[in-house]
């Protein structure tokens, strides 16, 4: 074993779990509703259905059933064609039906806030025991809910519905009466990130556990899109632990990091050196999926008759542990950083994320094999104008190699097709960016078909209106 | 197109007037930046926002258009744009630019 | 049309040009600055 070598990817489950109902509680199509609840019939006609969203290909390469490479050659529009191989248990990570997932936030619910009917507890019960995702007994204990104790809370305001095919199979309860960091709607963002984290947690440990127990993980580091907190203090955080705790994690302790989508690449970054430093032995990183981002360009989607595709929530979980040659690492001596002084042009972000690392590690730009970027699905980006996101970001990354005369102009389409990947990512922010593709990275360079990967993620700062920077972190990562 | 900051618009165009007041915008796609223009001209097309039915009458420029890059101090454009409009189809991304622009309401 | 003297609305993409980077080239051509977002539509 080498001793020099940097902490090891060991195991990464990428999760899926579709939320079709929940598509209204989305920022935007929350929004709109607010101003036309005629709209709703509308979305309603939209949504697919859970086989057709299984069979979508960028879901089946997101959880690993084939290569986001192989998607270029199938025929588009993709959801027109569904894969008939198709299947919800992905190599990298479970695709849960909606049932499932009300399931989970009942199993990851401490404030008695949720409820659901015992149809729908029944039929998640039987879906997360087959896929070996929960025990009997915690199943057992949880307590289905009449009618009108669901309907009560509803009718009088103090909680809001929680759909399933269509009719109300649940409910969740505001967690104060004045606070607005405890509506109802604030608490299911930030419950359905937690359980989908909880997904993602529950099916790495399952993947280790020949060789690993529980108690074997002793840091969480969460990093997702949520809120935690009150009124008094609006960000608190920490659901790392509240994630350790409902995955069973009882030696673990943990703590979130936030960069807007930048955040979960920043946490892998972060285990590695905590177990570089010799803190700890074995960390793990999470990261639950974005109830806000759910239908945000669904306006396009129902204009142009194609279903609301952003109707899934993302869960990735990374273990990361000391160094040994079976895995590849985390190279800790290449990261790039985007400093306050860098100045925020185009250039200077690309240069910090690309070039910094390439140049720490002494590479040219075609001794990557391939740049993990944002790799946000196109098929839901260019039908709402906005462009093809991973696309643009190869082309900057081309044009920077031409300013810097390792590439020729004419050679960019080709660098473009050797080095680059199409999208295939939820719209999902933090799990588009970068992360998404690091169990594929893994499982390629264990095949001795990859030898180095630059992810790189970027973070929107400027949205919260406290700096105009943007922001962003990257680091290679080699057999 | 969701041009979130449609109401912030509207509020600094009704407290400064439209008086040689135009919009500069930077999208990479030709998708993005015609819808943008079109919004800020003649209101929202998706009637969604609010400046839907609302015709500012704003023009806009791309960043990229040749009779602006030719005003940019060049080791401004160097360092700010050089990167971008080696990246992006300029001729495509602007394309639409002149034609929203002078075409009726 | 002369960018000197004008009011403008810069309205920057994250993947695209950003807004300070529109807001650099516009002040460099005497242009003064009105309004200024920079869009990220992921």
């Amino acid at each position: 074993m080498s001793a020099t070598r940097f902490p090891v990817i060991t195991a990464v489950a990428n999760v899926l779990a579709h939320a079709p109902g929940m598509v209204r509680y989305g920022s935007k199509p929350l929004r709109d509703l607010a101003h036309d609840p005629g709209l709703a019939s509308a979305i309603g006609a939209r949504l697919r259905s859970y086989e057709a969203a299984v069979g979508y290909v960028p879901n089946q390469a997101y959880i690993g059933n084939r290569d986001p490479e192989s998607l270029r050659a199938l025929p588009r529009p993709w959801f027109a064609a569904p894969d008939p191989q198709a299947s919800s248990d992905g190599a990298f990570g479970d695709f849960i039906d909606e049932a499932e997932l009300l399931g989970l936030l009942k199993l990851c619910d401490r404030a008695r806030l949720v409820q659901i009917d015992s149809g729908t507890l029944a039929a998640a019960s039987d879906g997360l025991m087959r896929r070996k995702l929960v025990t009997p007994g915690e199943m057992a204990a949880l307590t289905s809910a009449q009618e009108d104790a669901i309907a009560r809370p509803i009718a009088s305001g103090d909680a809001i519905p929680l759909w399933l095919d269509g009719r109300v199979a649940g409910s969740l309860a505001r967690g104060h009466e004045e606070d607005e960091a405890l509506t109802a709607n604030v608490l299911l963002e930030n419950l359905a990130a937690k359980s989908t984290g909880v997904l993602a947690l529950r099916r790495l440990l399952r993947q280790v556990e020949s060789r690993l127990e529980p108690d074997a993980i002793e840091f969480v580091i969460a990093g997702s899109e949520e809120a935690v907190g009150d009124r008094y203090q609006r960000g608190g955080g920490n659901l790392a632990k509240a994630i350790a705790e409902s995955a069973g994690l009882g030696r673990a302790t943990g703590f979130d990091i936030k960069s807007f989508c930048a955040s979960t690449l920043y946490g892998v970054f972060n285990a590695a050196a905590l177990i570089q430093a010799g803190v700890f032995s074995r960390v793990v990183v999470v990261a639950g999926g974005s109830l806000a981002k759910l239908g945000m360009k669904y306006r396009a989607h129902v204009a142009k008759e194609m279903p609301i595709l952003e109707d899934v929530l993302a869960g990735i979980a990374i273990l990361v542990e000391r160094g040994t040659d079976s895995y590849p690492c985390i190279r800790l001596d290449t990261l790039g950083m985007h400093t306050v002084g860098a100045g925020s042009s185009q250039q200077a972000v690309v240069e910090a994320l690309v070039m910094g690392p390439l140049a720490k590690a002494a590479c040219g730009l075609r001794d990557v094999d391939r740049y993990a970027t944002e790799m946000h699905n196109p098929e839901v980006t260019e039908t709402a104008g906005s462009g093809d996101v991973p696309a643009g970001n190869y082309r900057l990354i081309a044009a920077l190699g031409v300013l810097r005369g390792q590439l020729s102009r004419e050679a960019i389409p080709q660098f473009i097709a050797a080095h680059g990947m199409p999208g295939y990512a939820p719209t999902q922010g933090h799990i588009a960016s970068a992360v998404c593709y690091l169990a594929h990275a893994v499982r390629a360079m264990r095949a001795g078909k990859m030898k180095r990967v630059l992810f790189m993620a970027k973070g929107s700062l400027f949205l919260g209106r406290m700096t105009e920077a943007a922001d962003g972190v990257s680091f290679l990562v080699e057999a | 197109m969701d041009l979130e900051g449609q109401g912030r618009i509207q509020q600094v165009v009704k407290q400064n007037g439209t008086d040689r007041v135009i919009a500069v915008l930077g999208a990479n796609s030709a998708a993005a930046v015609e819808m943008t223009a079109v919004t800020i001209k003649s209101g929202d097309p998706s009637y969604a926002g609010p400046l839907a039915g609302i015709a500012l009458g704003v023009p806009s420029y791309h960043i990229l258009e040749p009779e602006i890059v030719e005003q940019i101090d060049p080791a401004v454009y160097e360092r700010e744009l050089a990167l971008s409009a080696l990246a992006m189809d300029v001729d495509e991304v602007i394309a639409p630019m002149k034609t929203i622009r002078e075409s009726g309401a | 049309m002369k960018l000197k003297g004008m009011r403008v609305l810069v309205i920057g993409e994250r993947d695209g040009v950003n807004a300070p980077a529109i807001e650099a080239c516009v002040k460099s051509a005497g242009a003064e600055i009105l309004y200024a977002e920079t869009l990220c539509f992921v």
